[in-house]
Protein backbone atom coordinates (compact mmCIF):
# COMPACT_ATOMS: atom_id res chain seq x y z
CA UNK A 1 0.00 0.00 0.00
CA UNK A 2 1.58 3.26 -1.48
CA UNK A 3 -0.83 6.14 -0.15
CA UNK A 4 0.68 8.13 2.89
CA UNK A 5 -3.20 9.62 3.59
CA UNK A 6 -6.95 8.97 2.40
CA UNK A 7 -6.40 12.71 1.08
CA UNK A 8 -3.44 11.64 -1.23
CA UNK A 9 -5.53 8.74 -2.52
CA UNK A 10 -8.12 11.14 -3.87
CA UNK A 11 -5.72 13.13 -5.12
CA UNK A 12 -4.09 10.88 -7.28
CA UNK A 13 -0.69 12.89 -7.65
CA UNK A 14 -2.21 15.54 -9.68
CA UNK A 15 -4.21 12.94 -12.13
CA UNK A 16 -7.50 13.10 -9.87
CA UNK A 17 -9.46 14.85 -12.40
CA UNK A 18 -7.97 11.91 -15.07
CA UNK A 19 -8.25 8.72 -13.02
CA UNK A 20 -11.31 9.34 -11.05
CA UNK A 21 -13.75 10.89 -14.41
CA UNK A 22 -12.00 7.67 -16.09
CA UNK A 23 -13.46 5.09 -13.04
CA UNK A 24 -16.19 7.69 -12.26
CA UNK A 25 -17.71 7.62 -15.67
CA UNK A 26 -16.89 3.51 -16.50
CA UNK A 27 -19.03 2.63 -12.85
CA UNK A 28 -21.64 5.38 -14.07
CA UNK A 29 -22.13 3.43 -17.46
CA UNK A 30 -22.23 0.18 -15.89
CA UNK A 31 -24.71 1.04 -13.28
CA UNK A 32 -26.97 2.61 -15.94
CA UNK A 33 -26.65 -0.24 -18.26
CA UNK A 34 -28.06 -2.77 -15.77
CA UNK A 35 -30.49 -0.59 -14.87
CA UNK A 36 -31.88 0.71 -18.07
CA UNK A 37 -31.93 -3.45 -18.86
CA UNK A 38 -33.69 -4.22 -15.68
CA UNK A 39 -36.45 -0.85 -16.65
CA UNK A 40 -37.24 -2.16 -19.58
CA UNK A 41 -37.70 -5.98 -18.54
CA UNK A 42 -40.38 -3.96 -15.66
CA UNK A 43 -41.85 -2.13 -18.32
CA UNK A 44 -41.93 -4.99 -21.51
CA UNK A 45 -43.58 -7.17 -18.44
CA UNK A 46 -46.23 -4.73 -17.84
CA UNK A 47 -47.25 -4.13 -21.23
CA UNK A 48 -47.81 -7.81 -21.59
CA UNK A 49 -49.46 -8.40 -18.95
CA UNK A 50 -51.70 -5.76 -19.78
CA UNK A 51 -52.04 -7.10 -23.70
CA UNK A 52 -52.81 -10.48 -21.94
CA UNK A 53 -55.52 -9.51 -19.35
CA UNK A 54 -57.26 -7.30 -22.35
CA UNK A 55 -57.05 -10.03 -24.32
CA UNK A 56 -59.41 -11.91 -21.72
CA UNK A 57 -62.09 -9.25 -21.14
CA UNK A 58 -62.63 -8.31 -24.86
CA UNK A 59 -62.95 -12.66 -25.77
CA UNK B 1 -23.42 -45.53 -15.24
CA UNK B 2 -25.71 -43.70 -17.67
CA UNK B 3 -24.90 -40.81 -19.90
CA UNK B 4 -26.96 -38.14 -20.65
CA UNK B 5 -26.63 -36.17 -23.78
CA UNK B 6 -27.41 -32.79 -24.05
CA UNK B 7 -29.03 -31.73 -27.12
CA UNK B 8 -27.20 -28.15 -27.72
CA UNK B 9 -29.19 -27.46 -30.86
CA UNK B 10 -32.37 -27.08 -28.62
CA UNK B 11 -30.97 -24.16 -27.25
CA UNK B 12 -31.49 -22.43 -30.77
CA UNK B 13 -35.06 -21.75 -30.19
CA UNK B 14 -35.95 -18.75 -28.35
CA UNK B 15 -38.12 -20.72 -25.75
CA UNK B 16 -35.17 -22.70 -24.14
CA UNK B 17 -32.55 -20.04 -24.26
CA UNK B 18 -34.51 -17.74 -22.69
CA UNK B 19 -35.17 -20.00 -19.94
CA UNK B 20 -31.24 -21.55 -19.68
CA UNK B 21 -29.86 -17.79 -19.61
CA UNK B 22 -32.22 -16.58 -16.73
CA UNK B 23 -30.79 -19.76 -14.91
CA UNK B 24 -27.13 -18.26 -15.77
CA UNK B 25 -26.93 -14.57 -15.98
CA UNK B 26 -27.38 -14.22 -11.75
CA UNK B 27 -24.09 -16.03 -11.96
CA UNK B 28 -21.77 -14.23 -14.35
CA UNK B 29 -23.20 -11.37 -12.67
CA UNK B 30 -21.76 -12.33 -9.13
CA UNK B 31 -18.50 -13.40 -10.90
CA UNK B 32 -18.19 -10.14 -12.25
CA UNK B 33 -18.06 -8.47 -9.17
CA UNK B 34 -15.71 -10.58 -7.51
CA UNK B 35 -13.39 -10.05 -10.00
CA UNK B 36 -14.13 -5.94 -10.25
CA UNK B 37 -13.79 -5.61 -6.57
CA UNK B 38 -10.02 -7.54 -6.72
CA UNK B 39 -9.27 -5.93 -9.83
CA UNK B 40 -9.79 -2.93 -8.29
CA UNK B 41 -8.06 -3.69 -4.88
CA UNK B 42 -5.04 -4.37 -7.15
CA UNK B 43 -5.24 -1.04 -9.48
CA UNK B 44 -5.10 0.91 -6.65
CA UNK B 45 -2.98 -0.87 -3.41
CA UNK B 46 -1.17 -3.42 -5.23
CA UNK B 47 -0.16 -2.02 -8.68
CA UNK B 48 2.99 0.67 -7.91
CA UNK B 49 3.41 3.81 -8.63
CA UNK B 50 4.65 4.60 -12.32
CA UNK B 51 7.92 5.95 -13.19
CA UNK B 52 6.75 8.07 -15.91
CA UNK B 53 3.37 8.91 -15.30
CA UNK B 54 2.88 8.75 -12.05
CA UNK B 55 -0.45 7.75 -10.41
CA UNK B 56 -1.62 8.82 -13.82
CA UNK B 57 -1.45 5.25 -15.73
CA UNK B 58 -4.09 4.12 -13.71
CA UNK B 59 -6.70 4.46 -15.92
CA UNK B 60 -4.87 1.81 -17.67
CA UNK B 61 -7.09 -0.62 -15.65
CA UNK B 62 -10.50 0.66 -17.53
CA UNK B 63 -9.18 2.13 -20.53
CA UNK B 64 -7.74 -1.44 -21.92
CA UNK B 65 -10.49 -3.56 -20.79
CA UNK B 66 -12.99 -1.63 -22.37
CA UNK B 67 -11.04 -0.98 -25.26
CA UNK B 68 -10.89 -5.17 -25.58
CA UNK B 69 -14.18 -5.42 -25.06
CA UNK B 70 -15.35 -2.72 -27.78
CA UNK B 71 -13.18 -5.15 -30.12
CA UNK B 72 -14.43 -8.97 -28.59
CA UNK B 73 -17.89 -7.77 -28.56
CA UNK B 74 -18.05 -6.60 -32.16
CA UNK B 75 -16.04 -9.71 -32.99
CA UNK B 76 -18.61 -11.67 -31.39
CA UNK B 77 -21.70 -9.83 -32.68
CA UNK B 78 -20.49 -10.63 -36.69
CA UNK B 79 -20.46 -13.93 -35.58
CA UNK B 80 -23.16 -14.13 -34.56
CA UNK B 81 -25.02 -11.64 -36.96
CA UNK B 82 -23.27 -14.15 -39.76
CA UNK B 83 -24.72 -17.19 -38.33
CA UNK B 84 -28.05 -15.97 -38.51
CA UNK B 85 -27.50 -14.90 -42.14
CA UNK B 86 -26.07 -18.48 -42.91
CA UNK B 87 -28.83 -20.36 -41.10
CA UNK B 88 -31.88 -18.29 -41.01
CA UNK B 89 -32.04 -18.75 -36.81
CA UNK B 90 -33.64 -15.86 -35.30
CA UNK B 91 -31.87 -16.25 -31.87
CA UNK B 92 -28.81 -15.57 -33.47
CA UNK B 93 -30.17 -12.26 -34.47
CA UNK B 94 -31.23 -11.84 -31.47
CA UNK B 95 -27.86 -11.84 -29.84
CA UNK B 96 -25.98 -10.01 -32.20
CA UNK B 97 -29.17 -7.18 -31.46
CA UNK B 98 -27.92 -8.30 -27.32
CA UNK B 99 -24.12 -7.20 -27.90
CA UNK B 100 -24.54 -4.08 -29.90
CA UNK B 101 -25.30 -1.70 -26.85
CA UNK B 102 -22.63 -2.94 -24.48
CA UNK B 103 -20.26 -2.99 -27.16
CA UNK B 104 -21.12 0.66 -28.09
CA UNK B 105 -20.92 1.31 -24.76
CA UNK B 106 -17.19 0.30 -24.09
CA UNK B 107 -16.08 2.04 -27.62
CA UNK B 108 -17.35 5.28 -26.24
CA UNK B 109 -15.73 4.33 -22.70
CA UNK B 110 -12.51 3.67 -24.31
CA UNK B 111 -12.60 6.72 -26.50
CA UNK B 112 -13.09 8.82 -23.12
CA UNK B 113 -10.62 7.61 -20.73
CA UNK B 114 -8.18 7.45 -23.48
CA UNK B 115 -8.84 11.23 -23.76
CA UNK B 116 -8.61 11.38 -20.37
CA UNK B 117 -4.92 9.51 -20.34
CA UNK B 118 -4.29 11.50 -23.38
CA UNK B 119 -4.49 14.77 -22.16
CA UNK B 120 -2.04 14.75 -18.97
CA UNK B 121 0.21 12.28 -20.57
CA UNK B 122 0.48 13.58 -24.70
CA UNK B 123 -0.88 17.24 -24.10
CA UNK B 124 -4.06 16.57 -26.46
CA UNK B 125 -7.31 15.32 -25.93
CA UNK B 126 -7.59 13.79 -29.37
CA UNK B 127 -5.11 13.02 -32.32
CA UNK B 128 -6.09 11.56 -35.78
CA UNK B 129 -3.66 8.59 -34.86
CA UNK B 130 -4.41 5.08 -36.66
CA UNK B 131 -5.42 3.78 -33.41
CA UNK B 132 -7.85 6.42 -32.11
CA UNK B 133 -9.13 6.79 -35.58
CA UNK B 134 -10.15 3.29 -36.27
CA UNK B 135 -11.76 3.19 -33.07
CA UNK B 136 -13.37 5.95 -33.59
CA UNK B 137 -15.06 3.90 -37.12
CA UNK B 138 -15.77 1.25 -34.80
CA UNK B 139 -18.16 3.50 -32.56
CA UNK B 140 -19.91 4.48 -35.86
CA UNK B 141 -20.42 1.01 -36.83
CA UNK B 142 -21.73 0.45 -33.60
CA UNK B 143 -24.03 3.05 -33.69
CA UNK B 144 -24.99 2.49 -37.38
CA UNK B 145 -26.01 -1.08 -36.38
CA UNK B 146 -28.33 0.13 -33.70
CA UNK B 147 -29.59 2.96 -36.06
CA UNK B 148 -30.38 0.84 -38.88
CA UNK B 149 -31.72 -1.60 -36.60
CA UNK B 150 -34.33 0.55 -35.19
CA UNK B 151 -35.53 2.22 -38.53
CA UNK B 152 -36.60 -1.29 -40.07
CA UNK B 153 -40.04 -2.13 -39.06
CA UNK B 154 -39.55 -5.77 -39.26
CA UNK B 155 -37.10 -8.05 -37.16
CA UNK B 156 -36.10 -10.38 -39.44
CA UNK B 157 -35.59 -7.92 -42.11
CA UNK B 158 -33.33 -5.55 -39.76
CA UNK B 159 -31.24 -8.65 -38.80
CA UNK B 160 -30.21 -9.31 -41.88
CA UNK B 161 -29.32 -5.80 -42.66
CA UNK B 162 -27.42 -5.41 -39.41
CA UNK B 163 -25.73 -8.79 -39.84
CA UNK B 164 -24.65 -7.79 -43.39
CA UNK B 165 -23.05 -4.17 -42.05
CA UNK B 166 -21.47 -5.92 -38.68
CA UNK B 167 -19.91 -8.72 -41.41
CA UNK B 168 -18.85 -5.39 -43.91
CA UNK B 169 -17.12 -3.75 -40.69
CA UNK B 170 -15.33 -6.75 -39.01
CA UNK B 171 -12.76 -5.52 -41.20
CA UNK B 172 -12.01 -2.51 -38.78
CA UNK B 173 -11.17 -4.63 -35.51
CA UNK B 174 -7.81 -6.33 -37.18
CA UNK B 175 -7.11 -2.34 -38.29
CA UNK B 176 -7.72 -1.07 -34.54
CA UNK B 177 -5.39 -4.24 -33.27
CA UNK B 178 -2.74 -3.90 -35.89
CA UNK B 179 -2.86 -0.26 -36.15
CA UNK B 180 0.34 0.22 -33.64
CA UNK B 181 2.68 -2.48 -35.58
CA UNK B 182 1.82 -1.05 -39.04
CA UNK B 183 1.48 2.64 -39.00
CA UNK B 184 3.72 5.07 -37.28
CA UNK B 185 0.87 6.08 -34.23
CA UNK B 186 1.42 8.25 -30.98
CA UNK B 187 -0.39 5.25 -29.42
CA UNK B 188 1.75 3.01 -27.38
CA UNK B 189 2.12 -0.47 -29.07
CA UNK B 190 1.78 -3.69 -27.85
CA UNK B 191 3.01 -4.43 -24.12
CA UNK B 192 1.41 -8.23 -24.07
CA UNK B 193 2.33 -10.52 -26.79
CA UNK B 194 2.05 -14.48 -27.28
CA UNK B 195 5.71 -14.95 -28.06
CA UNK B 196 7.74 -12.87 -25.65
CA UNK B 197 7.83 -11.77 -21.83
CA UNK B 198 5.83 -9.33 -21.13
CA UNK B 199 7.09 -5.45 -20.87
CA UNK B 200 5.01 -4.44 -17.73
CA UNK B 201 5.42 -4.92 -14.49
CA UNK B 202 3.53 -8.12 -12.68
CA UNK B 203 1.16 -6.43 -10.33
CA UNK B 204 0.68 -4.03 -13.76
CA UNK B 205 -0.19 -6.82 -15.42
CA UNK B 206 -2.38 -8.58 -13.22
CA UNK B 207 -4.70 -5.66 -12.12
CA UNK B 208 -5.43 -5.42 -16.11
CA UNK B 209 -5.70 -8.98 -16.29
CA UNK B 210 -8.37 -9.23 -13.65
CA UNK B 211 -10.38 -5.76 -14.61
CA UNK B 212 -10.32 -7.73 -18.40
CA UNK B 213 -11.73 -10.91 -17.20
CA UNK B 214 -14.41 -8.87 -14.68
CA UNK B 215 -15.15 -6.81 -17.85
CA UNK B 216 -15.77 -10.17 -19.79
CA UNK B 217 -17.81 -11.54 -17.13
CA UNK B 218 -20.01 -8.24 -16.84
CA UNK B 219 -20.61 -8.51 -20.65
CA UNK B 220 -21.64 -11.82 -20.71
CA UNK B 221 -24.50 -10.93 -17.92
CA UNK B 222 -25.67 -8.03 -19.67
CA UNK B 223 -25.78 -9.95 -23.02
CA UNK B 224 -27.93 -12.42 -21.37
CA UNK B 225 -30.03 -10.04 -19.09
CA UNK B 226 -30.78 -8.08 -22.79
CA UNK B 227 -31.57 -10.99 -24.90
CA UNK B 228 -34.12 -12.31 -22.71
CA UNK B 229 -36.09 -8.61 -22.86
CA UNK B 230 -35.45 -8.99 -26.70
CA UNK B 231 -36.58 -12.29 -27.19
CA UNK B 232 -39.91 -11.56 -24.78
CA UNK B 233 -40.44 -8.35 -27.26
CA UNK B 234 -40.36 -10.48 -30.47
CA UNK B 235 -41.79 -14.25 -29.42
CA UNK B 236 -44.75 -12.05 -27.38
CA UNK B 237 -47.75 -13.44 -29.49
CA UNK B 238 -46.60 -17.08 -28.59
CA UNK B 239 -48.23 -19.03 -26.18
CA UNK B 240 -45.25 -19.80 -23.93
CA UNK B 241 -44.73 -16.35 -23.66
CA UNK B 242 -48.16 -15.35 -22.32
CA UNK B 243 -47.29 -18.33 -19.56
CA UNK B 244 -44.18 -16.97 -19.01
CA UNK B 245 -45.36 -13.88 -18.00
CA UNK B 246 -48.22 -14.26 -15.89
Amino acid sequence: MQWNSVSDFFAMGGYAFYVWGSFGLTAAVMVLETLLIRSQRTELLRNLRNELLSERNSS
Amino acid sequence: MTTRVIHWFKFASPQSFYFLAGRLWPGFAAVAAVLMAVGLWISFFVAPTDAQQGQGYRIIFVHVPASQMSMFIYLVMAAWAGLGLAFNTRLSGMMASALAPTGALFAFLSLVTGALWGKPMWGAWWVWDARLTSELILLFLYLGFLALQSSIDDPRRADKACAVLALVGVVNVPIIYFSVKWWNTLHQGASVSLNSAPSMATPMLLGMLTMVAAFWMYTIAVALARVRNIILERERHTEWVKHAVE
